[in-house]
């Protein structure tokens, strides 16, 4: 993609000691359990893991959310308690009150190091209360934030149906989107709107996203006659999509590597490996990919991406020429720092908690190659990074803004130094063409406070012999 | 294995983080995997703190899980010593090391030999003790540290200050209008004529623990925190400390008078006596409202109506008495989640209220609520939810709190502006209590809506069922100017149907 290119230039990577502010991947179920209406997600760990959950999610926890600790004790430590059994006792109460269509177990630090079998223990008890239990090994072990999600929907997508149904009507009913949009239609409707798809092998998306996004990508999919078979996950456990061998599957987030391989090594699926559909560059290209795999001409898709950018034109005159950091902390750094390359700000760094250039290969490539188009300099691009480290640049680059987690937003902020608060970016709706603009709308926000702010000189909030 | 949802009190390092990040220049390492440091989150939002929190992590990752930590914990501990060069970097171990199991103390002794800076263990057991519990102890650890420093350098200071004086133990990083108590504590000792030695932990510095015991006694205004020091400091140097929480018209008074048989016990030698009775007097009469609120028509109207409380030792048990004896409302039933201190809060309450419930099962709390159905609830945050979903009013009077709980503006709870505060808070519950049950007797008075018609009633513009279904989706507080914006986009192009695709072909052209 960047054969043109004549600069010797191309992305550098780098790895620092790890030493960096994340939120714990068990925060997936926050909104996994939103996503998928008829689950219960247990998490099996300790006060910690609790008391994170409780002061992360803030007030979510008081709507009777479906997720619960197994909070383990001293007894459970040392195996005076027998896992299997306080796992039943547990599981027959959640089934009792909640009635819920999947349990799905969060394993953490506590359960790997003392090496409970969650996956051992899963099916026995599984068969034995009548509900499925789905194991994810979601810890600070081994995984950052959002990679919490890839693991449960690496497990889910085990459970997926392999067969479609026989009977066409009965597959309507699994369908949540093609009931959606065939509502109150006659089947003679369906079959008229069937024909306005061109016929392609079946496409499943994957990735966990509010559910007015689901209908905002399926539909921008559906004018260029590409139908969206399923989606992983879908609203309901019992709506998992169908994945037999030979299917598309698509993802439509970055830090989806792990479901990604068990789709195509699992279930045998053929990955479309396109850029992410975030910012209308990212949409485009997301779409244009899906359609080349198919042999499809995208139709009005230049004018379709010229409409946005028309209409986010009074935010990008905001942060043109502006440079922008990323600390790094959820994985959709690449992307949206391409978007906002694209929209004409420099980005001196990237953290990463962890890249898998595979997976992210085409993300990557559209990276570089709007950097050339945009003529600026490419990005450094550091994988576990160190935060202490990155403070140190920041201060000496002092960034126009600085995308970074809560722990040093609002000291930076004391210091003069604009922040955005990174993990909005992950309960936002930022895909597709139609949400390019809650991006901008986050990330020009700090930039329109100073404007609101600017003639009142006080902008470093610290003593001068504050550290750092 | 026991299921939770909620928890009033967080784990051990939680505490010990709050109280490293109470001093200054004192950094903590915690030994956790990637993810465990939302103490910075905490710290950093609910307190709006403008430098940066500190505390890092010594990473558990894969690696150390098959090979140890190693040099690991070292190398980060002498690494900041060399970035920040803090007094003391206090290594912190989570659930994740309890189980590990891993020789954090011989970390810290090598670690030791290359820093400039002090470096201690955190003697906490995550399994055994809570937030508060290991707060007290780290606390304790730290002075106790400090003290047998400075006596075997021979660095002790000889004798008591020339005036009475008082070191104000137990204030800390996230503790319940700490920051406000603090200035009012000030003020109260200033205007008994007493000087402060030291406050500990907020604000102090490593260096001037060994001033402590030159204060002629100690202040430990909250039960939670403090006490363990306070013990330690009796046994080592004979100190005397007042364990009565400054809280509520006749607690003040009753703190006061303890201070005052203090300081007259050791003045005898240096001819020191004081006379706090006109103070309290003075200030209880006609400084305070509290008093007089007690006697006012208001307060009449609050008679025998029903409360509950429920909060942590101090805080639960202080209202509780202020409910009952300052304002003659019937409290049902008090508890507090310090269950490992549940005999001292009987102690304090029984007589007070007519049951005493001691959980950390907010079902349970929950269950009592809706069972005797109070006209207002004193708690922590999770029972102001209750609150609402029952629509019973609740002043939040204890941890754990929300960001609302930090208020910019002076709110102390002790002392005599504290009594101020606490009126305001109580008065405020039950009235609030009272307007919205007559407005339920009369129907309500706001009749708007059905007089005026809003602008979107009257649309002719048709929907079609899917665009509707998408507009159900968008939260209520704007779907009215969403649903506007797209009737008027479909207007402007003479759309007649008000498809999903119309909604979001109006939301990318005009932002609705």
């Amino acid at each position: 993609m960047t054969s043109t290119d004549t600069t010797p230039q191309s992305l550098q990577f780098e790895c620092d000691t790890g030493n960096y502010h994340t939120f714990c991947p068990i925060s997936c179920v926050a909104w996994l359990y939103q996503k998928i209406e008829d689950s219960f997600f247990l998490v099996i760990g300790t006060k910690t893991c609790g008391y994170f959950l409780q002061n992360a999610m803030g007030v979510m926890i008081f709507a009777e959310p479906r997720y619960a600790m197994a909070e383990l004790e001293e007894g459970d430590i040392s195996a005076q308690l027998n896992d299997y059994e306080e796992l039943k006792r547990l599981c027959t109460q959640i089934k009792r009150d909640r009635n819920p269509s999947v349990i799905v177990w969060i394993g953490t630090c506590t359960t790997e190091i003392i090496k409970m079998d969650l996956e051992g223990l899963a099916p026995k008890l599984e068969s034995e209360i009548g509900i499925p239990i789905v194991v994810a090994r979601a810890n600070g072990l081994d995984y950052a934030f959002t990679q919490g999600e890839d693991t449960v929907l690496a497990a889910m997508a085990a459970r997926c149906p392999d067969k479609a149904p026989v009977a066409e009507a009965e597959k309507e009913e699994r369908n949540a989107i093609s009931k959606l949009l065939n509502f109150g239609r006659k089947k003679e409707e369906v079959a008229i709107e069937e024909s306005e798809y061109v016929n392609h092998p079946p496409l499943v998306l994957f990735g966990s996203l509010p559910d007015p996004v689901v209908t905002q990508l399926t539909l921008e999919l559906k004018k260029q006659g590409i139908k969206v078979s399923g989606w992983l996950p879908a609203k309901r456990y019992t709506e998992l999509p169908v994945l037999e061998e030979g299917y598309y599957v698509a993802g439509v987030n970055p830090f989806l590597s792990r479901t990604a391989t068990t789709l195509m090594r699992r279930r045998k699926c053929k990955l479309i490996g396109a850029p992410f559909p975030i910012g209308p560059d990212g949409t485009r290209a997301w779409i244009e990919k899906i359609c080349s795999v198919f042999g499809i001409e995208p139709k009005g898709l230049d004018e379709r991406e010229a409409q946005i950018w028309e209409n986010l034109e009074d935010y990008v005159k905001l942060i043109r020429g502006k440079s922008v950091y990323f600390m790094g902390d959820n994985l959709l750094e690449i992307s949206i720092a391409r978007f906002l390359i694209r929209c004409g700000m420099t980005v001196p760094e990237i953290g990463i908690p962890y890249m898998d250039k595979r997976y992210q290969a085409a993300e990557l490539a559209l990276l570089e190659k709007t950097c050339h188009e945009m003529n600026v300099p490419l990005p450094k691009i550091i994988e576990k990074p160190d935060n202490y480290n990155q403070l140190q640049r920041i201060k000496a680059h002092q960034p126009d803004l600085v995308i970074t987690g809560m722990a040093h937003a609002n000291p930076l902020e004391a210091r003069g130094i604009n922040t955005k608060w990174s993990v909005e970016f992950t309960f936002a709706q930022i895909h597709g063409f139609t949400n390019a603009r809650d991006i901008l709308e986050l990330v020009t926000r700090p930039l329109r406070r100073n404007n609101n702010l600017k003639d009142l000189g006080w902008d470093k909030l610290v003593r001068d012999e504050a550290k750092v | 294995m026991k299921l939770a949802y909620w928890m009033y009190a967080g784990p051990a390092h939680i505490g010990t983080l709050r109280i490293a990040s109470s001093f200054k220049n004192v950094h903590a390492i915690m030994h956790a995997p990637l993810g465990d440091d939302y103490f910075n989150v905490m710290r950093s939002m609910l307190e709006r703190e403008r430098d940066f929190t500190p505390v890092t992590t010594s990473v558990v990752d894969r690696h150390v899980l098959a090979r140890g930590s190693q040099e690991k914990v070292v190398d980060n501990i002498t690494r900041k010593d060399a970035e920040e060069h803090p007094d003391l970097i206090v290594l912190t171990p989570t659930c994740t090391s309890s189980i590990l199991q891993e020789d954090l103390h011989n970390f810290v002794q090598r670690a030791q030999i290359e820093s400039q800076g002090d470096v201690l263990l955190a003697d906490v057991n995550h399994y055994r003790y809570n937030e508060l519990q290991a707060a007290d102890r780290t606390l304790h650890q730290i002075v106790q540290f400090y003290l047998e420093k400075a006596r075997k350098k021979g660095q002790l200071p000889e004798g008591k200050t020339e005036k009475p004086s008082v070191n104000i133990i137990g204030l800390s990083t996230l503790g319940f209008h700490n920051n406000h108590d603090r200035t009012e504590l000030k003020r109260l000792m200033n205007d008994l004529g007493i000087e402060v030695n030291e406050i500990i932990p907020d604000g102090a510095s490593v260096h001037n623990l060994k001033n402590l015991p030159r204060a002629w006694f100690n202040l430990v205004p909250y039960r939670e925190l403090g006490m363990a020091t306070a013990q330690y400091l009796e046994q080592e140097f004979g100190m005397p400390y007042i364990d009565i929480t400054p809280m509520g018209v006749v607690e003040t008074a009753r703190c006061i008078r303890k201070i005052q048989q203090v300081i007259n016990a050791q003045g005898a030698n240096v001819d020191y006596n004081v006379d706090y009775e006109e103070f309290i007097n003075e200030q209880t009469l006609h400084v305070s409202q509290a008093a007089w609120f007690s006697r006012s028509i208001d307060c009449q109207n609050l008679t025998g109506k029903k409360a509950v409380v429920f909060g942590d030792n101090t805080h639960a048990a202080a209202i509780t008495k202020i409910l009952a004896r300052e304002m003659g409302i019937h409290v049902v039933w008090a508890g507090t989640y310090c269950k490992y201190d549940a005999d001292w809060f009987r102690d304090q309450v029984s007589e007070y209220c007519d049951e005493v419930i001691i959980t950390e099962d907010h079902g349970a709390i929950g269950d009592a609520i809706a069972r005797v159905e109070p006209s207002a609830i004193f708690g922590t945050q999770m029972e102001r939810h209750v609150g609402k979903r029952l629509n019973i009013p609740c002043g939040v009077i204890a941890a754990p709190i929300h960001i609302q709980n930090f208020p910019i503006g002076y709110k102390p709870f002790v002392g005599y502006e504290g009594t101020n505060q606490i009126v305001d808070l109580i008065y405020n519950s039950f009235t609030l209590g009272m307007e919205d049950h007559l407005l339920e007797i009369f129907g309500g008075h706001d009749t708007k809506e059905v007089i005026t018609k809003g602008i979107s009633a009257d649309s002719e513009m048709n929907w079609s069922k899917d665009g509707l279904a998408e507009l159900n989706k968008i939260p209520g507080f704007v779907r009215g100017k969403v649903k506007r914006n797209t009737e008027k986009f479909a207007r402007d192009r003479n759309i007649s149907e008000i498809t999903a695709e119309v909604l979001y072909a109006a939301k990318e052209a005009v932002g609705a």
